[in-house]
């Protein structure tokens, strides 16, 4: 086991390695730097003014230095200053974080506690009126573009109550943060507890015409413990495996949902971060995205031997 | 008549007088102090120094926070000499020979952190912008303003002087704008990028990147009983549709202005119909920028035929409804101070009402220069990726197909437009090009004078430079007037950067958001926002 988290770790940061690699190398392709978006601002390109802003912001150093100058600066904990703001990177980062991660979590939690319940009822209720309904439902919500449903959210909200529910300020208690966060979390949730739903329904269908449920039932044992305890249990690494990814997801992939509904979070500035070629913002944010990711999937891998004892890691 | 009747006439006259005044005046609210005005601001800025940027994102938000010497009158819409007021300034003259502009200051103003304004700071600010000075701003986008003055010269604490090399009645249009303020000389220009200290109504602050900018009351303001408003409040929402949504619902006292589109108009007046809208010229012109050094763009007669063949009428039917004016470089009437009148601007070649005619003779360049309906010329039309840029260059490749040009959209990010155009790497642009100032001086020099920055086509005719100095010398508003339809009569024929049209657009607010006055003939000037009031 031990050997196997050595690994794992040492995979890890091998990943994370090859990221900062990729998203340093993509940024310098990509045309344009921060100072023709400066001049964009002020109509025009001045070269001599550009070449100093350049050399002001080391832009003008060898790749190999830039990157060294990042990567450096990243493992003793300084993260740079941001070129728009001229703020260190790590305080315009930081307050983002918690406002994605309360959205991204309530709307994984909305996914889970709709996506998985619904899944095994549709699962249970195999081609009743309730299944095909359900799994209208579920292909609806993939269906359904999230800037759309949010737009459709917002004016409905409009019409029906004369509020929308959108980022105005930053909530002062727990029950405000729930409030503002609540309605976009269902939106952005709505796709994940359709995939989840649809994964679920998929998985407990296989596990469902096992010779072990058709014992089970023949022992006299009630639905309720087969399907839950049975077969939902049996079934549940694949649905953990796309939590997982969900989780992920949302952390880098909510810019549709925090631009409508306006929330300042990491997505939404990541882009704008993009757009502004501040370097220093999107490298780190990606890294810190990445790390998120590759923990994840690491926390999904335990997961898989702690359901599942017939798994050991590291065998 | 007895000296009773003469009283009681002399009374039936004042309550005539009264009676009359009561029913013309509009009804006259006292103004009431208090309350957060709620502005969606559209977009996050660069940073907060207003002399660094060049696009009104900036103004809206941070010209609350400064003074100017002087400043465009803001509950008049239109922007004259006549409306420029003293700011900082309490008086002004100009020299015998027109080549001092003397500056008497207000006495007693402090910063926002307490510290006395006197002449240096006026002077520093200025050094700074002409380039001179230790202290230097990042980017110095108007430079150009400043060509004519030698230099700024103090007497004492009270008294600035702009020293100019000739006559430039116009300077003084130029310090009144919005884009104008005067810097303390204590802060840095990085400083001032990311904590702005001005001496005006409102103080700053914070400003989160994509989230918000918040202003309050300055208690210490020099103008007694101003501002009204205890703080104004910008939360920046970029998605649009969020931003109006937020206002029909009440949760945004006033849109960003200028941001409300014909069609989103309607919307508003449907949903909210108790919002005040007003949608007015923003001396915003969009206009072709031909590479006029790479053939075959160097023949003139291709240009010419390009101008010849765009229909104006029928970009502003389809993109504004018919809510948007024809016009040359300069803003027409009655918005526009300087603009050609109508029956001039028909005289500009593509600018007549008979397109067919106008295409006819297009057609008729366009093969002398060797092209036709079996021979077309391909292009690429490039633009920003942006609707406001993008949609018109739909209309213009689909105008130029009748004269054998073909056109394809060649859609360029923000963050590489400006690069690209500078390097001329296009054949045919489509652009935008705002005014700061109602004024032949700043649209002349800035866009079409030999070796601007902003002189995106490299237009460059030395001949009617002389005429730009000379319009620009010229204290004859009349005259001057005269020779700048002239000048723009003469930059339309030369095809230097064809105006297709000046877009008009909505601000809208809340009946309870009194006091908002909106500019006609620009989007730059008029955010002081210290006559604001809600009335609640």
């Amino acid at each position: 086991m031990l050997s196997y988290l050595v690994q794992r770790l040492f995979l890890m940061l091998v990943t994370l390695f090859g990221i900062s690699l990729v998203i340093f190398a993509l940024l310098r392709i990509v045309p344009g730097n921060i100072v023709d978006v400066l001049f964009d601002a002020a109509g025009f390109v001045d070269p001599a003014e550009k070449i100093k802003i350049e050399k002001d912001l080391g832009l003008d150093q060898p790749i190999v230095v830039q990157y060294a100058t990042w990567i450096g600066g990243l493992l003793r904990g300084d993260l740079g200053f941001s070129y728009v703001s001229e703020k260190p990177a790590l305080a315009e980062i930081l307050p983002r974080i918690p406002i994605t991660a309360r959205l991204a979590g309530l709307a994984l939690l909305f996914a889970v506690s709709l996506g998985v319940p619904l899944g095994v009822v549709s699962a249970v209720k195999q081609n009743t009126r309730l299944d095909y309904f359900l799994r209208v439902v579920s292909l609806a919500g993939l269906s359904l573009p999230a800037f759309w449903l949010g737009l459709l959210i917002l004016m409905a909200s409009v019409a029906l109550f004369g509020t929308i529910p959108i980022y105005n300020a930053a909530p002062k208690s727990m029950w405000d943060s729930f409030v503002m966060y609540a309605v976009p979390a269902a939106a952005v949730g709505l796709r994940s507890s359709a995939l989840i739903m649809r994964l679920t329904r998929s998985s407990m269908l296989e596990v469902l015409r096992q010779d072990y449920i058709r014992t089970a039932r023949s022992k006299g044992a009630s639905e309720r413990s087969i399907n839950y305890s049975h077969a939902l249990k049996n079934a549940i690494l694949p649905i953990v495996t796309i939590i997982g990814v969900e989780a992920a997801f949302l952390i880098g992939g909510l810019i549709v949902t925090e631009t409508v509904f306006n929330i300042p979070g990491v997505a939404r500035f990541l882009v704008e971060a993009i757009r502004w070629r501040d370097y220093p913002i999107v490298q780190n944010l990606v890294m810190f995205i990445a790390v998120v990711v590759v923990v994840v999937n690491f926390v999904v891998d335990l997961l898989y031997a702690a359901l599942d004892p017939r798994i050991k890691l590291g065998a | 008549m007895s000296g009773s009747q003469a009283r009681t006439r002399a009374a039936i006259s004042i309550a005539v007088a009264l009676a009359a005044t009561a029913g013309l005046a509009s009804p006259v609210l006292a103004q009431k102090q208090g309350g957060t005005l709620k502005l969606y601001q559209r977009d996050s800025p660069a940073s907060a120094s207003i002399h660094e940027e060049a696009t009104y994102s900036n103004n809206v938000p941070f010209m609350p926070i400064f003074n100017n010497l002087v400043v465009f009158k803001q509950d008049a819409p239109q922007n004259t000499v006549e409306t420029i007021v003293p700011d900082l300034a309490t008086s002004w003259a100009w020299s015998d020979d027109k080549t001092k502009l003397v500056f008497k200051l207000r006495e007693g103003v402090t910063w926002h952190d307490g510290k006395p304004f006197t002449s240096a700071d006026v002077k520093c600010t200025f050094d700074m912008l002409m380039g001179k000075g230790t202290n230097k701003f990042r980017k110095n986008p108007r430079k150009s303003w400043y060509d004519n003055v030698s230099d700024v010269t103090v007497n004492g604490d009270t008294e600035a002087t702009f020293n100019l090399k000739r006559p430039q009645p116009a300077l003084i249009s130029l310090l009144a704008s919005g884009y104008t303020p005067v810097y303390p000389c204590h802060m840095s220009a990085a400083d001032m990028r990311t904590k702005p200290v001005g001496t005006g109504p409102f103080k700053f602050v914070e400003f989160k990147a994509n989230e918000s900018i918040k202003l309050v009351r300055n208690p210490n303001y020099w103008k007694p009983g101003r501002p009204y408003l205890d703080g104004i409040d910008l939360p920046i929402i970029a998605n649009r549709s969020t931003a109006m949504l937020g206002f029909i619902a009440g949760q945004i006292d006033m849109t960003f202005p200028t941001e409300v589109t014909v069609a989103l108009l309607k919307d508003i007046k449907g949903q909210a119909p108790q919002a005040i809208c007003k949608f007015e010229p923003s001396n915003v012109s969009t206009n072709l920028i031909v590479n006029r050094d790479a053939p075959p763009f160097d023949n003139i007669n291709i240009r010419r035929a390009m101008a010849l063949a765009m229909d104006r009428k029928s970009f502003i039917s389809i993109l504004f409804e018919g809510q948007a004016d024809e016009g040359g470089a300069l803003l027409p009437p009655p918005a526009g101070i300087w603009g050609m009148p109508k029956d001039q601007l028909e005289t500009v070649a593509g600018y007549g009402p008979d397109v067919k005619k106008n295409r006819d003779e297009a057609r008729k360049l366009i093969e002398a220069a060797g092209y036709s309906a079996d021979k077309r010329l391909k292009v690429k039309v490039s633009t920003r990726n942006i609707p406001t840029y993008r949609d018109p260059a739909v209309i213009l490749i689909d105008q130029l197909k009748d004269i054998y040009i073909d056109g394809e959209l060649d859609v360029v990010e923000t963050a590489n437009w400006f690069s690209k155009v500078a390097r001329k790497d296009y054949m045919i642009g489509l652009n935008l090009t705002g005014n700061a100032v109602d004024d032949p001086d700043q649209s002349f020099y800035e866009n079409f004078a030999c070796g601007s920055e902003r002189n995106y086509t490299n237009y460059c005719n030395k001949e009617l430079e002389k005429e730009f100095d000379l319009q620009s010398q010229e204290t004859d508003p009349a005259k001057r007037k005269v020779m700048a339809w002239a000048i723009d009569k003469k930059l339309q024929d030369d095809v230097a950067r064809p105006v297709i049209y000046h877009s008009r657009l909505g601000t809208c607010w809340q009946p309870k958001v009194k006091g908002v006055t909106v500019m006609v003939n620009s989007s730059y000037n008029g955010y002081r926002y210290e006559d604001v009031w809600l009335d609640q």
